[in-house]
């Protein structure tokens, strides 16, 4: 069978092995969590608690700030310690709740209850979502209720779950197809009641065939549920790619996969949903992986939010040696961190420890014109081109160029054999675009 | 953690290869066709090819050390630029005769532009057409066996027939690299699976001139006509290691598609209607030239950004 696809790509060294084998374990939380008010795209949450009250697990402690925004919630008991600025995994600071783990984990007031999705409304899904305060856990964070509140439920054809996972390294929704598969179908079925035109899709690469053999086992009496085996290739998770590859509809930058009549989540985001919507728990904590060959056991963690970095790398035994660099996420996407006292938040993938790459540390060299990043990018622009626009900060020529379209993705890095930055030029510079088209 | 973290920005790993990896590469493929060139002409081969590597190499290193810059001869393209322009060249040439090509192709067509990735022509065959054009006599004295003759290109262009299969094999006058098709084939063939180039500019230019060749060549479907203008002369060696040149070839996968149909063309007109029986060289370095153009007019269209889309 032909595998499904899109144009370009990269084969980067998987590094899959290290955590694929290790089940996912539950990681108590410390004696603090911290909850930054801004763990999602769009507006910040507004904290509905103050300094000194009780809260318990699944309580709201912070409010959605606008309509595209969403709430945080408790994932432990205990007093709120502190509402201060403290800085994040990606080096912003942003007001955060201190909560004080009074180790009770007194549940909130009918969190845990059985429900039957069935008998739900579209209304009480998606506000039972939105209270959840679910958000895309594929690393994006975009607030699920409004990605499952298109204009036109009829307009939507698909709904497609996630399970690429074509980041090197990562292996936290191949876990929880592989034990939790149920959660997940359930989840997209919830979706999918939302939906009644729609089809459910479950796309997975084919480098995880025991995880497409369940998942296709498990599907196999639902008439509206398919899985799609995807080739394996970076960037196959990427959405606009994903649903090129799945439906074959393209969109552009700045379009929205509703606009191709799809709706994308994550492997993670369909359990949130299912644990939402079935059993009254709000999203308070978040698949792991610890991974990296400075990491002395790489494996898969069911995490709290809320629970410090530093937490997480103890727990997987810590380093073997002096890592060279320390991931929030993936190798090819993920960011740099340069300190680890930060909190987990909703849009946390991956801890990845890193030991020094040789190839990674060569100088930059002249261009060669190769071509290898026009060959590899999957958005058809010419990296190479926009390489030259980027670095002079010729805002105009770069959009012309379609610099916007590049989704930063990094294949082009990747391949270039005279190591340019290119990824990193063009990050800095659709950010100057962006910042330059608020101000207008 | 006692050290500082590298920070920097994504994406944090890298490939393996490099502008090293790829040059040698090159350097490898074009070891068959080198092999065969001394094997068939004999010792001064190997001196012609010395010297032309001798001249490259030597005069990048002391222009960037004259100039103060980074000496970067270990990167292996000037490397490239010797063995090209050595294979190039006639063996009866005289040895002063690669030393001059070899400092005229770094100094002025790379050097002077700018360096590695910054000429706007391939150097080794700007090289040859500046001997060509300079000592027309020297450069086109051909020798087989070591009885001065014309080039089978030549002896077609006078109507005469020649033999294909030694053509193929490179039992045959001409210069060092292009005699046998056979080496040259194999070479490209090692590239090819190494990925250092892909097949897109090379098949358009042969295909385009074949069909050039049946139309205008004025034997109509004549085999063993065809397959000399195809395996004698340059066109091989030119197809598949000099219009692949990565810095004078488009970037763009439809604009190396332009260039191909180009070249094929042109070399064709030069071969058939030109004064001259050999035309590859002065095709790929007239189409190195408008290779910024055939960019600009080749972009792809970014994903999602087609007009014919379903709805939208």
């Amino acid at each position: 069978m032909e595998l499904a696809t899109f144009k370009g790509g990269i084969h980067p060294a998987e590094g899959k092995e290290l955590s694929k084998e290790k089940p996912m374990r539950e990681l108590k939380p410390g004696k603090e969590l911290v909850y930054p008010v801004s763990q999602h795209i769009g507006a910040p949450a507004v904290p509905n608690v103050a300094v000194g009250d009780m809260v318990q697990v699944g309580q709201k402690i912070a409010e959605a700030g606008g309509f595209i925004s969403a709430p945080v919630i408790a994932s432990v008991s205990g007093k709120v310690k502190k509402i201060e600025n403290r800085v994040l995994a990606n080096g912003n600071t942003a007001l955060c709740i201190v909560v004080e783990n009074d180790e009770q984990y007194t549940k909130a007031k009918g969190v845990g209850e059985k429900r039957d999705y069935r008998k739900l409304s579209k209304e009480q899904i998606r506000e039972i979502v939105k209270e959840a305060g679910i958000v895309g856990l594929g690393g994006a964070g975009f607030p699920t209720n409004v990605k499952l509140t298109p204009k036109d439920d009829s307009k939507i054809d698909y709904v497609i779950i996630n399970g690429a996972e074509c980041e090197p390294y990562l292996t936290s929704d191949y876990r929880m197809l592989l034990e939790q598969p149920e959660r997940v179908v359930e989840g997209l079925k919830i979706e999918l009641q939302l939906f009644e035109r729609a089809q459910g899709i479950i796309a997975i690469e084919n480098n995880k065939p025991d995880a497409i053999a369940k998942l296709e086992q498990l599907v196999a009496q639902e008439s509206r549920i398919k899985v799609c085996p995807l080739q394996t290739k970076y960037p196959q998770g990427g959405e606009r790619f994903l649903i090129y590859a799945v439906t074959g509809r393209k969109i552009n930058s700045s379009m929205l996969p509703a606009d191709a009549g799809c709706v994308v989540s994550n492997v993670d985001t369909a359990a949130a949903i299912q644990m939402a919507v079935c059993e009254s728990t709000p999203l308070i904590r978040r698949i792991i992986t610890v991974t990296g060959n400075a990491i002395k056991e790489p494996q898969n963690f069911i995490v709290p939010t809320g629970i410090c970095y530093q937490e997480l790398l103890d727990a997987a035994g810590g380093l073997t040696c002096e890592p060279e660099k320390i991931v929030n996420g993936g190798p090819m996407m993920g960011k740099a961190m340069f300190r680890l006292d930060v909190p987990v938040t909703k849009n946390s993938t991956a801890l990845l420890a890193l030991t020094k790459d040789e190839v990674s540390a060569m100088e930059p060299s002249a261009c060669i014109r190769c071509g290898r990043c026009v060959s590899v990018c999957p958005g058809h622009i010419v990296p190479q081109m926009l390489y030259d626009v980027a670095v002079h900060g010729e805002a105009e020529q770069f959009e012309k160029l379609n610099g916007m379209e590049c989704c930063e993705c990094g294949s082009c890095t990747f391949v270039c054999p005279a190591k340019r930055n290119l990824t990193q030029a063009f990050a800095q510079m659709r950010a100057t675009v962006m910042a330059n088209r608020k101000k207008k | 953690m006692s050290h500082m973290l590298n920070v920097s920005c994504a994406p944090h790993v890298r490939s393996k290869d490099t502008t090293h990896s790829i040059m040698f590469d090159v350097a490898i493929a074009l070891l068959p066709t080198t092999a065969f060139g001394i094997f068939h002409f004999g010792y001064r081969a190997l001196i012609i090819m010395l010297v032309s590597i001798v001249a490259c190499v030597g005069t990048e290193y002391l222009y960037q050390r004259g100039m103060k810059q980074k000496i970067t001869i270990e990167d292996g393209s000037a490397l490239v630029t010797g063995m090209l322009l050595g294979l190039n060249l006639s063996v009866e040439v005289p040895w002063w005769i690669p030393l001059l090509g070899g400092v005229f192709a770094i100094l002025v067509v790379k050097q002077l532009f700018g360096g590695l990735g910054q000429n706007f022509m391939n150097p080794a065959l700007a090289a040859r057409c500046f001997l060509l054009i300079s000592f027309a006599g020297r450069m086109t004295r051909f020798s087989c066996d070591g009885v001065s003759g014309a080039t089978p290109l030549a002896l077609l262009k006078n109507g005469e027939q020649v033999n294909v299969m030694d053509l193929f094999l490179g039992f045959i006058g001409g210069t060092i690299g292009e005699v046998s098709a056979l080496a040259v084939l194999i070479g490209a063939a090692y590239l090819v699976w190494r990925k250092v180039i892909s097949l897109r500019i090379p098949l358009v230019y042969i295909g385009t001139f074949a069909l050039f060749v049946l139309l205008f060549g004025g034997h109509g479907f004549d085999f063993s006509y065809l397959g000399a203008q195809l395996f004698g002369g340059g066109l091989m060696l030119g197809a598949f290691f000099m219009a692949t040149d990565y810095v004078t070839s488009p970037i763009t996968p439809n604009g190396q598609i332009v260039f191909g149909v180009m070249l094929g063309i042109l070399t064709g007109i030069f071969r058939i209607f030109g004064a001259s029986a050999e035309g590859v060289s002065y095709a790929i370095i007239f189409c190195n030239m408008l290779v910024p153009l055939i960019e600009r007019v080749t972009l792809p269209i970014a994903f999602g950004k087609e007009k014919t889309e379903n709805g939208k």
